[in-house]
């Protein structure tokens, strides 16, 4: 086990220090997405690119998980693979549940029935 | 065995670890706990998120504009989400903090772990300082968990569930980190194991939390 530990411990200072200033300027970039008011596919796309780079710094290096073995990475990142389902599947419910929200309580007294 | 765990590689390696008669995970089992533990709470924070997607996809009314319910007006200038972006700010230093501790608990300098630990106990006390007076604001300005004026009602709920758990996972990390930092000084981790393993577990635990804001962030303020 040492070997494992001499190399997932021994980085100079300045590794932590460069992914804090690139948290900084990638946090930065998505409050701009906020602040220049980008709207739907561009301001979507911006949010999900910086959160995923963000994240994966975090996770990577601050967690170290860079340098852990494979067993561990897979044990812990292949799992949450499963939550894509379960987004998937409440995606649906909503469109559903909106759809007759927006034919039964939005315009009851609309026409019904011509199609 | 015929080749020690170090040499094999890749995919080989996850067989290895697995189908050997030995423990699975070459880490400290603290270590390996946290990870497990971090991974069932990642499940949680992503039910809450979820649930926050579908209630916002399926309203029929307008869903509030979190970039003005979030707005300060300081010296007369409007600026949008200023205080999330400061307490985005402070926990990305925190972690930045605890990740330099976690390094050099490995050095055995044990006054700076103390430190950055304390600075990293700080920054945390302060972002719940800052979502204490962001809730009291709302609260003010009506919104409840069942309604508020600016639109869908589940707005609040969703607010409240979110930020509130993850406030108590900031305010039970400032806690934890306090305890560990006093062992760390007083010596108790170095007799009883001969290391500072303890203090990258912490730190594990408060990058997660910084992590989970990263998400927060994304969806509910920005989206």
């Amino acid at each position: 086990m040492s070997d494992h530990t001499a190399e997932t411990t021994h980085h100079p200072i300045s590794t932590y220090l460069w992914i804090w200033a690139l948290l900084f300027v990638l946090s930065a970039f998505s409050y701009m997405v906020d602040y220049f008011n980008f709207q739907s596919y561009t301001r979507w796309t911006l949010i999900l690119i910086f959160m995923f780079l963000k994240a994966g710094f975090i996770v990577a290096i601050f967690m170290h998980m860079k340098w852990e073995r494979l067993a561990l990475i897979t044990a812990i990142l292949v799992p949450p693979v499963a939550l894509l389902v379960l987004i998937g599947l409440m995606s649906l419910e909503a469109d559903y549940t909106w759809l007759t929200r927006t034919i039964f309580f939005i315009e009851p007294t609309a026409p019904v029935g011509h199609h | 065995m015929a080749e020690s765990s170090a040499d094999v590689t890749g995919w080989n390696q996850i067989t290895h670890d697995w189908s050997a008669d030995k423990q699975t995970f070459e880490v400290p089992w603290g270590k390996a706990m946290m990870w497990i533990f971090l991974l069932s709470d990642t499940f949680i924070f992503s039910c809450f998120l979820t649930s926050y997607m579908t209630v916002r996809m399926s309203t029929v009314e307008a869903w509030p504009i979190p970039s003005e319910v979030f707005a300060l007006t300081i010296a007369g200038a409007h600026i949008p989400l200023l205080l999330i972006a400061i307490m985005t700010f402070i926990l990305i230093s925190s972690s930045g903090t605890m990740a330099m501790a976690v390094n050099y608990g490995y050095r055995g300098d044990i006054k700076k772990v103390v430190w950055l630990m304390l600075a990293t106990a700080a920054f945390g006390a302060s972002f719940v300082g800052m979502q204490v007076f962001e809730w009291s604001k709302l609260i003010e300005e009506g919104v409840r968990p069942w309604g508020n004026p600016m639109g869908a009602a589940q707005f609040g709920s969703c607010f409240f569930m979110i930020t509130g758990f993850h406030g108590l996972h900031v305010s039970a990390g400032v806690i934890y980190l306090l305890i560990v930092a006093k062992r760390v000084n007083s010596g108790f981790y170095m007799e009883r194991y001969g290391n500072l393993e303890m203090v990258e577990i912490a730190g594990l635990y408060w990058h997660f939390v910084d992590l989970v804001w990263v998400f927060i962030f994304a969806f509910f303020y920005l989206w």
